[in-house]
């Protein structure tokens, strides 16, 4: 596999920045809850990390040491207000309902974190398509959850009408529990348990072991 | 180690980055920003004609909306205004001054507004010149935020014709079914005023017993949005009350007696 190809597809299953390092968990609470507010966000969120690794990378060379958290800051920041601006400007409906956390892109875990393990020490091109591997990894997880949320929750798929709800005289009472953002921890979590029984080697080694029931011991002693 | 730690280096970078991030975004919001007001003008243009039921399917909103004229009210007399200028008005900057509104108290202030601004936009709807709809905006605290709509009613100024949300933070599913056509729609043709002029329209708990004489000022409560449900009840009973629009409202009935 070529090296590019590796930093591409890494993030997707091997290396996810959701499902490995648990970065950037609060949005993927906040606005999974439709499929299609999930798609905008994750544009947003590959545009912003793609571009700010690109031009983190472009002046790493130049960045003083004291202050590379800012500048890396600043940038991102910079690209966040950028696509805050086209997204109001071009599709206004969903700007309305994202309003915030397209805002909190700023704070997501997974840009700064690229940006600084890896468009510091990378070429451009390179930093460019680890941030777009990144983003596609934080958007397959994104999606996965926005897809089972909004079918359990609402009974659609992608706006369209799979089961039909007993509030528009239909069969299916929806489970109102998977439109609040608490039910993404489970989904999470559960989509964590099923990646590493696929790939095993992720699963960690456990801190600490837990000792055999005292009292079992005991009898076997008597 | 490389001289990027010198304090001119770290001045200069630091000073270049904040001037070109500035410039782009300065650049950005100046090119869009007349987008951005046609997006917003769009959204509520499309809200009026979607509560008046004017808004049609391909239709094209700005030509729609030509049909409709906005009129400055003044909410303590109750007759129009024409001395501010339509373009001039903004609720949120004459809701905050004290010269222009009025603080509510906790008895009157159903809807959980705080202030009042004295005056108001409404939006009338004439077909071959005659008064064919009036929209009112209207707004009031729900369950997260406060929801802002649009209510239109028919010229005998009490049976509705639509309710519009254009902005609110109700949870999606519950309290956002106010968005729900299906919902919305239920609002057609009930009626807000008894025969002597109590305000009785309401969002009830549970679905609406049809055969009962108080059908008609009821509607379908959202299931899992009580919260919700009974803010849309108090924003109505606000709004359509005396310190609402009830002033101007029964100006508009003498009005119509006197042309009769």
């Amino acid at each position: 596999m070529s090296k590019a190809k590796e930093v591409l597809l890494n993030p997707l299953f091997n290396d996810n920045p959701i499902a490995l390092q648990i970065l950037g968990i609060c949005s993927a609470l906040a606005v999974t809850g439709t499929l299609y507010i999930t798609l905008i966000m994750c544009v947003a969120l590959t545009t912003v990390v793609t571009l700010s690794n690109l031009f983190v990378s472009l002046i790493r060379n130049h960045i003083p040491t004291n202050i590379r958290i800012i500048v890396q800051i600043s940038i991102i920041a910079t690209l966040v207000m950028l696509v805050d601006e086209v997204l109001q400007a071009f599709d206004y409906e969903s700007s309305k309902t994202l309003s915030v956390f397209v805002g909190l892109i700023v704070t997501n875990c997974i840009v700064m974190g690229r940006a600084e393990a890896f468009a510091m020490k990378n070429g451009p091109l390179m930093s460019a398509i680890d941030g777009f591997g990144n983003g596609l990894g934080y958007s397959v997880i994104l999606i996965i959850i926005a897809i089972i949320r909004e079918f359990i929750g609402a009974g659609t798929f992608y706006g369209i009408e799979i089961m039909p709800l007993t509030t528009n005289g239909g069969w299916y009472l929806a489970n109102n529990f998977f439109l609040t953002p608490a039910s993404s921890f489970f989904i999470i979590g559960f989509t964590i348990w099923a990646l590493r029984q696929w790939k095993t080697e992720q699963i960690e080694e456990p801190e600490f072991k837990i000792s055999k029931n005292s009292l079992e011991t005991e009898k076997r002693a008597i | 180690m490389n001289n990027n730690d010198t304090i001119k280096k770290t001045l200069i970078v630091a000073v270049s980055l904040c001037l070109v991030c500035s410039a782009l975004i300065s650049f950005s919001a100046v090119e869009l920003r007349d987008l951005q007001e046609a997006n917003k003008t769009l959204d509520k243009q499309s809200k009026i004609l979607s509560a008046a039921g004017l808004l049609k399917e391909g239709g094209d909103v700005t030509e729609l909306f030509e049909s409709i004229e906005a009129r400055i009210v003044n909410l303590e007399t109750g007759k129009f205004d024409y001395q501010i200028n339509l373009d001039e008005y903004e609720e949120s900057a004459f809701s905050r001054n004290p010269s222009t509104s009025i603080e509510l108290t906790a008895n009157n202030d159903i809807a959980l507004l705080k202030r009042r601004e004295n005056f108001q936009t409404v939006y009338l709807h004439y077909s071959m010149e005659k008064l064919n709809a009036i929209i009112l905006p209207v707004r009031g605290y729900g369950l997260w935020g406060t929801m802002k709509g649009y209510l239109a009613l028919q010229p005998d100024l009490k049976t509705i014709i639509g309710l519009e949300f254009f902005d609110h933070k109700e949870t999606p599913g519950l309290g956002g079914e106010i968005d729900n056509p299906k919902w919305k729609a239920t609002w057609k043709g009930k009626e807000v005023y008894s025969d002597s002029g109590d305000v009785l329209i309401r969002v009830i708990k549970g679905s609406v017993d049809r055969s009962s004489s108080q059908a008609k000022y009821q509607v379908d409560g959202l299931s899992g949005a009580t919260i919700t449900s009974n803010g849309v009840t108090n924003l109505l009973s606000f709004w359509l009350g005396d310190m609402g629009y009830g002033p101007l409202i029964n100006t508009l009935k003498d009005q119509e007696s006197k042309d009769v």
